[in-house]
């Protein structure tokens, strides 16, 4: 039996904290994990900071300048298991949207080469640069599951993250289908579940604030929204959000262009 | 003699990324700055040609701890573009749901971010093995906040249910029985708070401030009311941009806004309770009496105290609103978008928050404005620091260095805000 805690570190990149948030707003559970990790650097919460290796690593925030490139590689080396949280540092977050801007002043060579000088004009996922042992979806992620990936970790086992449709989730909770009854646009049957279907239950459709489910049949959806009014340039931005620059969304909103 | 750098590179319990950096030289401080290098996100720019209705939801994420605050300043600003006015009972649930936020960031604040420096602790983890009751209180009491901000928002961090006109969904009276429940309890909990943190350890400190914040002719201010100051400011919000100037200081990713021919101002609890100090509620006030602690308030160490006492009153606002709320018609007024300039400015937890769009054709954004809070307390940062170090100057170099990073926590800074508006683009 090994007695020492295993270290815990939260790093951020450009972000808006509140992913790194959700580890302080688990209340309840905050001061019972603490008894079981060390939460060895977490700038927002410590001044306390203890040098690496870490046994875990979250990571928050995508990567927008060289400097950034620099040190999610040193991070990586830090870390035994590398986690990101949240759409920021899973599909580059709702800053990515500048990598549409800048496009349009580069060359195509530029474009083909994302990690060389583009990188400085165009916001990308951590995936990108480093191996990540697991990702956390969400804008922001939901605070159970980021206990559960914390807790599966440290057990050594698979963390149990369901990865079917919002739409799903929504039937199960019973509501009445938005897009059916009302007519209201909604990403609810190609984004990844983890909100719980909020919107839905808001009476508002789905924005897609989890990113795309595997294997999301984005044209399918498109095509059925055409159908009943919407325009090219309304669904090149309801796929052009908060998870933009992951790949099905992005090959769909630039497919309304 | 006495030469030395008091540095701090990654300044820790505060959003963001910034640092410190105080240079003396021949017993005088010789520089001085607060230096955010947090990298831009560039909001105001990806903004233009998205609809006006995704302006609530993109601002959001600028900031993690105050959502709400910018959903609030961004859906008044477009309806003062569209000449809308949200009242009555939807009015009331807008401020409902920045007592919740206010709630959740003051108490954050004041307890996990800020207490552990007055009580020489790193952290809230250190300061709970020995003030375990104090902590596990206060985290109860942020679940409340949060629980709120999670009732009225759909979720406590980007919540989803404002828009512009009102709310998507708007609850039932039966949904508030249990927070209402929840939110008498934190009443009592918030008049501890207020009486614990004025037995604080103070720094002997004071500077003469210009304090800023919004004026409601009868409401401690949230979403509404004029602009003032104890210096004579007094100003509709659409006139802010002729006061204010935001000027480029080349260390720093976030622009710093001063007043114009005035330098540096003041924003957050304690600019909001020394110009409404007779707006607060009469819990409050009595009890800001019974702690001595009555406008103006000249040391920004006590800020810890206006917090509490804007917990204590956001709390007894909201249940104010419970207790008088009657489900509106329907969740939205009518929103007819057209073509034009909106201004608005919303009482942030740590400060005004200012937006101005400009609404194209077919409801889409040409233009956006936004300054943070934390822009605007900058200069009044790294004025304090030059101040405070001035004073220090004998004190030993590791004890200098946590009261200058205990003096920027006073502002409650929240650098992701501040960093977004930097028209900047990085060299190599």
């Amino acid at each position: 039996m090994n007695a020492r805690k295993p270290k815990v570190a939260v790093y951020k990149f450009a972000s808006c904290d509140g992913c790194q948030l959700s580890l302080l707003d688990a209340e309840e559970e905050l001061l019972a994990i603490a008894g079981t990790i060390d939460i060895s650097y977490f700038p927002e919460a410590s001044r306390r900071m203890v040098r690496g290796p870490y046994d875990i690593g979250l990571v928050e925030g995508s990567v927008t300048t060289p400097h950034d490139v620099e040190r999610i590689r040193a991070v990586r080396k830090e870390c035994r298991t590398l986690i990101t949280i949240g759409a920021c540092a899973t599909a580059g977050g709702i800053q990515a949207l500048r990598n549409w801007k800048d496009v349009k002043e580069f060359t195509r060579i530029v474009y083909a080469n994302p990690e060389h000088i583009s990188t400085l004009d165009r916001s990308l996922p951590i995936g990108s640069f480093v191996h990540v042992d697991f990702e956390l979806r969400g804008c922001p992620i939901n605070k159970f599951q980021l206990i559960e990936v914390i807790v599966a970790y440290l057990h050594k086992r698979k963390p149990n993250i369901p990865t079917h449709s919002v739409c799903i989730d929504c039937k199960l909770k019973g509501n009445v289908c938005v897009m059916v009854a009302n007519g209201t646009p909604c990403l609810g049957p190609v984004t990844h579940v983890g909100c719980g279907a909020l919107c839905p239950s808001y009476q508002r459709g789905c924005y897609g604030c989890y990113g795309p489910m595997d294997s999301a049949n984005t044209s399918a959806l498109s095509a059925h929204m055409i159908e009943h009014g919407a325009t090219k340039h309304e669904l090149m931005l309801m796929f052009r959000g908060f998870n933009a620059y992951a790949e099905a969304f992005r090959r769909e909103s630039d497919s309304h262009e | 003699m006495n030469d030395k750098t008091i540095k701090v590179d990654y300044l820790a319990r505060v959003e963001g990324e910034g640092s410190i950096f105080v240079k003396i030289k021949n017993n005088e401080v010789s520089d001085v700055k607060f230096k955010v290098f947090e990298p831009p996100r560039f909001f105001e720019a990806l903004l233009r040609g998205r609809n006006f209705s995704e302006a609530p939801d993109i601002t959001a994420r600028i900031c993690g701890i105050c959502p709400v605050a910018y959903q609030m300043s961004s859906v008044h600003a477009i309806e003062n573009a569209f000449g809308i006015t949200v009242d009555g009972q939807l009015r009331a649930l807008r401020r409902l749901l920045y007592c919740g936020e206010w709630l959740e960031s003051h108490i954050l604040h004041v307890y996990m971010l800020h207490a552990p420096d007055f009580l020489g602790y790193e952290d809230v983890l250190q300061l709970a093995k020995d003030h375990a009751a104090v902590v596990h209180q206060a985290l109860k009491m942020k679940k409340i906040g949060n629980d709120l901000v999670a009732l009225l928002g759909g979720r406590e961090i980007h919540p989803i249910n404002g828009r512009v006109g009102g709310f998507y969904r708007v609850p039932t009276k039966k949904e508030f029985a249990l927070i209402a429940e929840k939110l008498k309890w934190l009443r009592d909990a918030a008049i501890e708070m207020v009486r614990w943190s004025a037995t604080l350890p103070f720094p002997e400190f004071e500077r003469d401030y210009e304090f800023v914040a919004l004026r409601h002719p009868e409401e401690y201010p949230f979403n509404e009311g004029r602009l003032v100051s104890n210096k004579g400011l007094d100003i509709s919000v659409k006139e802010y941009e002729f006061y204010f100037q935001e000027e480029h200081v080349s260390y720093s990713n976030a622009l710093q806004s001063v007043l114009k021919e005035r330098g540096a101002y003041h924003v957050g609890p304690l600019a909001r309770f020394n110009l409404n100090f007779e707006r607060l509620t009469p819990t409050a006030k009595e009890l800001a009496r019974e702690i001595n602690f009555l406008p103006i308030v000249r040391n920004p160490y006590k800020s810890i105290i206006a917090r509490s006492i804007e917990t204590l009153y956001a709390c007894e606002e909201a249940l104010r609103i419970i207790d008088t709320y009657e489900p509106p018609d329907r969740p939205s007024v009518e929103v007819v978008p057209r073509s034009g300039l909106g201004f608005g400015c919303t009482e942030a937890p740590r400060g005004i928050l200012y937006h101005r769009y400009r609404i194209g054709d077919k409801g889409l954004i040409t233009d956006a404005k936004i300054v943070p809070p934390t822009s605007q307390n900058q200069r009044s940062i790294e004025n304090d620091l030059r101040a405070l170090v001035l004073k220090n100057i004998a004190m030993p170099k590791e004890q200098l260095t946590w009261l200058c990073e205990q003096s920027v926590r006073n502002y409650d800074p929240c650098i992701s805000c501040a960093t977004h508006f930097l028209r900047l683009e990085f060299e190599d």
